[in-house]
């Protein structure tokens, strides 16, 4: 049987690894029931993140959940962090199967 | 001036950078060996202390520690007043220069060896005693006035973070086991320490030839303070040194970890406690010029001053 693919948010962050145990607190505070955390590299307004030692490396987390979640997140995000820390924040919208576990 | 083999491997990586050359350490081995030298340099001060009475430490431990904070305390106002630094940026790269170097360190204790002066080997329980005070002290100085300032965070980043954990750790173990019961390891952590620095030197070398560009946009006041601040540091450290009675090896050790900046504890604890600083200025400083400054014209410099005036004073 196959089951209907459902529309759901990707919210995907791209930031400086320093705030990687902040976000695993937080995201679940907010209502995400899970997340994808990888490390990452590039290159953008703060130059070059090449990840040769910690504090030039980046993480991407990535996030599946309902439009709410994605808002509250992305508010928290603005107010805490976009000052101060390298930070780019995207919503797409996905298709998913069993939409209920996001 | 003598000169110590291992700054070599620095040099190489520094050359590398410059030239753009395509050499990248892995992430995975600069963790690596990074795990390896703390571990190393924890287990050899433990077996060192095993010789020494506990209690007689106490004492000159708190000279130590209270000698090191005044480092931070100094380049605040400096770098807030003469540099014309936002309060922010002025007490992270304080913090930096409180705090201390761990390869700095390592590289000292290489270089006596290769000279063939002995230190007290309960430096590196200092080593870990000057780790943290300067990050607290530079937080403060950060958030006076402002109240609030996230204690518990800092405080968890600090003491659970991997170089207390290992340098603590060894240090236990080395204590615990002693001399005899590490043999089996020796050949591991003592034998291939000086390979292991070499090539950790190279990706620090690399790693500082990466930062010029900020150190670019820093000025010339932060590129004057990364030299003259070390070594007002380290004529701190030879005179709390000499008071304490310590041995030419030892002073100049002392005088090593006082003019070293932290780039590994003081960047992660800063950029939590005290985001708005700019990270570009404190690690630019701190591993572009204070970390190369010491291992080319430093440490021997620090040494022929213990030595000179050990003869005077002692």
């Amino acid at each position: 049987m196959n089951r209907p693919l459902q529309t759901r948010k990707l919210l995907t962050i791209v930031c400086e690894a320093a705030l990687e145990k902040r976000l695993e607190k937080e995201l679940p505070q907010f209502g995400a029931h899970g997340y994808t955390i990888s490390d990452a590299r590039g290159s953008g307004a703060h130059g070059r993140r090449d990840a040769a030692w910690p504090a030039s490396a980046n993480i991407r987390v990535e996030v599946l959940c309902d439009e709410a979640v994605a808002e509250a997140v992305i508010r928290h995000l603005e107010a805490q962090y976009f000052t101060s820390y390298q930070l780019v924040v995207f919503l797409s919208d996905v298709q998913v199967l069993r939409a209920e576990k996001f | 001036m003598p000169f110590e083999p291992v700054i070599l491997f620095f040099l190489l990586g520094a050359l590398a950078g410059l030239i753009r050359s395509d050499l990248r350490i892995p992430a995975v081995l600069y963790e690596s060996l990074s795990i390896f030298l703390l571990l190393a340099i924890g287990l050899k001060g433990g077996v060192e202390l095993a010789r020494y009475p506990l209690g007689d430490l106490v004492f000159a431990a708190a000279c130590v520690v209270l000698a090191g904070a005044l480092i931070p305390l100094i380049a605040f106002p400096v770098l807030l007043r003469a540099g014309k630094m936002a309060r922010a940026d002025a007490a992270s790269i304080a913090a930096h220069y409180g705090s201390v170097s761990v390869v700095t360190f390592a590289v000292g204790s290489t270089f006596l060896a290769g000279q063939g002066v002995e230190a007290e080997g309960y430096l590196t329980v200092f080593l870990v005693l000057l780790e943290f005070p300067a990050l607290m002290i530079g937080i403060w100085l950060a958030r006076r006035g402002e109240g609030g300032g996230d204690w518990g965070k800092v405080l968890h980043e600090v003491f659970a973070g991997k170089s207390i954990v290992l340098l603590l750790g060894g240090l236990v173990i080395g204590w615990v086991a002693g001399s005899e019961g590490l043999k089996p390891l020796d050949k591991l952590f003592f034998e291939l320490f000086k390979g292991m620095l070499a090539i950790f030197l190279l990706e620090m070398g690399l790693v500082a030839a990466s930062r010029i560009g900020d150190l670019r946009r820093a000025g010339w006041f932060l590129a004057g303070f990364a030299i003259v601040m070390p070594l007002v540091s380290a004529g701190i450290g030879i005179a709390t040194g000499l008071l304490l009675g310590l041995s030419v090896g030892g002073t100049t050790l002392l005088a090593t970890l006082y003019a070293s900046a932290s780039y590994i504890a003081a960047p992660a604890a800063m950029r939590i406690a005290v985001p708005e600083a700019n990270p570009g200025l404190s690690i630019g400083a701190a591993l572009g010029i204070t970390f190369p400054f010491n291992l080319l014209v430093g440490i021997p410099a620090y040494h022929w001053l213990a030595t000179t005036l050990h003869g005077v004073f002692a």
